[in-house]
């Protein structure tokens, strides 16, 4: 066992109300210089739906991620030479306009338009050529659906788990239902972008698991982006180089929670520490589909365990570390309540951000009265479910039902007993009694109940201590930077020649 | 004037390509890059890198290693067959390296395209040198026949006097003009790499090979964080 330390995420979808307000304090703060205008870090996609880059899911298209063949894990993207042999030319790289051609607007003319008889109108455009455009896509085009069910029928998702039938039955229009999907960056513990890597640019950092680009090893070989699964490495076509998001590790070594995280208006995000054991990262990546999920759990380690604890301070993790992962809201959702799974874990990368999946709206019914009435037959309503158990499956379990249906069941529980205490009119016994088929407790009740409705900061994220600047002052001499522009990265981040 | 073309220049190019390149990558790292544009445009890329790299990274290859070994290369080249077969596939190379440079020049020319507005006037200095270059070195192959066995006799001698610090350029001044030109063009393309993107050549990942898949990087491994020195920073 090797005990290692890492900052992982927990998105609870219930509460995401697609305002993409993550999105924006992302882009404000890392990526509105030239050539990155297109990256979205954090983005918000409307599920079912493309997603972005459109249809990023789809790896027979991308060949993103890892697959096992004669039980041997392997980049989907090929092997070592075919990859240098491909290199002048990647196949397997989407282009802008996968993602979108990102624009602005003559502002000008609004202001500088002479009196006429129409009203002046701001013409778009493109952020790369400045020449005026045609608006044909943006990062989340299919938001809510886009007034069209194109988007959501192409869903890879969808496509694999319902027939035609099934599907137009799907949009008739009072079945009608869709959840948002926020993106950032996994931080997995097996990265396939560090591996697809030629120069071996891309790490993972040993104390936390943050996965960083080195710009200066960067040489723009462009293959991270095709590896990606996520499509969460974005080429910098002004620079040259792969940029990602950095989980915002200046503010998480101030101890401050990531921008996206901070400003999330649903209070859906939730950051903590979890302890793993690196030894079996190759073994839980190479169990077979369905016990990918269970093979995750189980690589995370019980912070509680004295043998882990005097196995993890002995493995260099920090006792402060330690503190922190005994009080990680990630390790309840993931590993204590079993409510939280990972995008796709099919693709074999081993995500560090889990979603619960959304309750509402996928079992909501409308009586007539326009209320919102739970089913007495408690998780009946699973079977007639508007969106299909099968969907959220092919999301966040790799296909198996059941385990999708154990955490629903586990919600709904929640629900009908909270409502059974506030509200009064489910009666206790039975409130009990669906607690009992979803194997909760009411104490696990009571606190999931805490952590989701009511949880203040300091409960949502446990910012463990990174020590960074006990690492540097004991590596390097403060005073060698005061003479220049401060630590780290002191040249402008200008393209070559 | 020869003298300054095949003594002086060369020196120069050389010197400045090895101490530019060197100190580029130790203080400038962050400008290293392939400077990939294939995001911005995908299908003109394809018809004109592939081509382009394998024409010219095999010529560039045949050219470096008759000139490391020339006594191999001739040998290689001694028999007629062998000759011919060797002339004709570098002809049917630099075609093939011709036809993928043409497309990337072409695909970087139209004022409204996106690649256009990430080209730098170096990228643009940079394809018109490679155009000329591998036009005259066609044109040589075609009207100066046998260059590989001439250029064993003219070129080589003269890199390895320059290499061991004592200059012969006899062997090159008396050459046609048009290959005279394509010698020169050769040294200025190297004197361009420090200063261009061709930077990326000498950056080829082939470690990449044998390295391990995962990357992880410790900021203390090794260095004790005690419990006094965390102390002093909460
Ligand atoms: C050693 C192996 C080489 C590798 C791996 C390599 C790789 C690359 C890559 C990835 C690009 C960017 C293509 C894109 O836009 O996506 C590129 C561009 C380029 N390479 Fe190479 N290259 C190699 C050798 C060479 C050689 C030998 C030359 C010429 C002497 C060369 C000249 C160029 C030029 C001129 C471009 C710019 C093309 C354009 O976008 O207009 N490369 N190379
Ligand atoms: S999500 Fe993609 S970019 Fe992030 S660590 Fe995983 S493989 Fe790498
Ligand atoms: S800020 Fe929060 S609620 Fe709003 S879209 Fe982002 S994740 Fe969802």
């Amino acid at each position: 066992m090797n005990v290692r330390s890492q900052v992982s995420m927990v998105f609870h979808l219930d509460k995401c109300i697609g305002c993409h307000t993550c999105s924006l304090a992302c882009k404000n703060l890392w990526t509105d210089r030239p050539g990155t205008e297109y990256m979205w870090w954090n983005n918000v996609e409307t599920k079912p739906g493309t997603g972005y880059p459109t249809l990023y899911e789809d790896q027979e298209q991308y060949h993103g991620g890892w697959v096992v063949e004669d039980g041997k894990l392997r980049l989907k993207l090929g092997s070592r030479p075919t990859e240098l042999v491909n290199i002048s030319f990647n196949p397997r790289l989407p282009t802008l306009d996968d993602y979108y051609e990102p624009w602005t607007y003559h502002y000008k003319e609004l202001i500088e338009a002479g009196p006429g008889d129409d009203q002046p109108v701001a013409k778009p455009i493109s952020m790369i050529t400045g020449e005026e455009m045609e608006i044909e896509a943006g990062p989340n085009w299919d938001d809510d659906l886009s007034g069209s069910p194109i988007y959501a029928e192409n869903d890879p998702n969808l496509r694999k788990v319902m027939n035609e039938e099934e599907r137009r039955q799907f949009f008739e229009l009072q079945q009608l239902v869709y959840f948002y999907l926020p993106r950032i960056c996994n931080h997995c513990l097996n990265p396939s972008c560090v591996a697809a890597c030629p120069s071996g640019a891309i790490y993972k950092r040993g104390e936390d698991g943050i996965v960083l680009v080195s710009q200066e090893k960067c040489q723009g070989w462009r293959m991270c982006v095709s590896g990606c699964p996520y499509k969460k490495v974005y080429f910098n076509w002004n620079t040259g180089k792969a940029e990602k998001c950095i989980l915002c590790y200046p503010r998480l070594e101030t101890g401050q929670a990531p921008a996206c995280m901070h400003s999330c208006v649903g209070k859906i995000r939730y950051l903590g520490v979890l302890l793993y054991d690196a030894d079996r990262i190759e073994e839980t990546a190479s169990k077979p589909d369905a016990e990918l999920v269970d093979a995750q759990r189980e690589i995370i380690l019980d912070p509680f365990d004295p043998k882990i604890i005097r196995k993890a301070l002995a493995d260099g993790v920090d006792q402060k570390v330690v503190d922190a992962a005994q009080r990680s809201p990630v390790y309840k959702y993931v590993k204590a309540w079993r409510l939280a799974l990972p995008l796709h874990p099919e693709w074999r990368t081993l995500p560090m951000l889990f979603y619960v999946p959304p309750l509402l709206p996928v079992t909501a019914t409308l009586t007539a009265q326009g209320r919102h009435e739970l089913d007495p037959n408690f998780f009946s309503s699973l079977e007639s479910a508007r969106m299909p158990v099968r969907y959220m499956a092919s999301l966040f379990t790799a296909g198996d039902e059941r385990m999708v249906i154990t955490v629903y069941k586990k919600l709904l529980a929640g629900r009908i007993f909270k409502r059974a205490q506030t509200v009064g009119d489910i009666p206790m016994e039975r409130a009990s009694q669906a607690l009992e088929e979803a194997q909760l407790t009411e104490r696990e009740v009571e606190e999931i109940y805490h952590l989701t409705a009511l949880a203040a900061f300091e409960e949502m994220f446990v910012i463990p201590p990174m020590l960074r600047e006990v690492a540097i002052q004991m590596g390097v001499d403060p005073h060698e930077f005061q003479e220049e522009r401060g630590a780290g990265f002191v040249q402008l981040p200008a393209r070559g020649l | 004037m020869d003298g300054f073309l095949f003594i002086a220049f060369p020196y120069i190019a050389l010197i400045l390509a090895i101490g530019v390149g060197i100190y580029r990558r130790r203080r400038r790292p962050y400008t290293y890059s392939s400077l990939s544009s294939q995001i911005l445009e995908n299908r003109k890329l394809f018809w004109g890198s592939v081509p382009w790299h394998y024409g010219i990274t095999l010529i560039l290859l045949a050219h470096l290693f008759a000139a490391l070994f020339p006594g191999l290369a001739g040998w290689v080249l001694g028999g007629r067959i062998r000759l011919l077969v060797l002339e004709l596939t570098g002809i049917a190379l630099a075609f093939y390296a011709l036809f993928g440079l043409i497309v990337l020049i072409i695909r970087r020319l139209p004022s409204n395209s996106r690649v256009r507005h990430a080209t730098s006037y170096m990228d643009g200095i940079l394809l018109g040198f490679f155009l000329i270059q591998v036009a005259t070195g066609l044109g040589i192959a075609i009207f100066e026949r046998w260059g590989s066995l001439w250029y064993l006799r003219t070129a080589v001698p003269w890199f390895w006097s320059l290499v061991k610090l004592h200059p012969e350029i006899a062997t090159v001044t008396s050459l046609p003009g048009i290959v005279k030109l394509h010698f020169v063009l050769g040294f200025a393309i190297i004197l361009l790499f420090p200063f261009s993107r061709l930077v990326h050549l000498v950056m080829f990942p082939l470690q990449y090979l044998w390295r391990p898949y995962q990357v992880v990087v410790w900021n203390r491994r090794g260095r004790k964080v005690t419990a006094e020195s965390t102390e002093v920073m909460r």
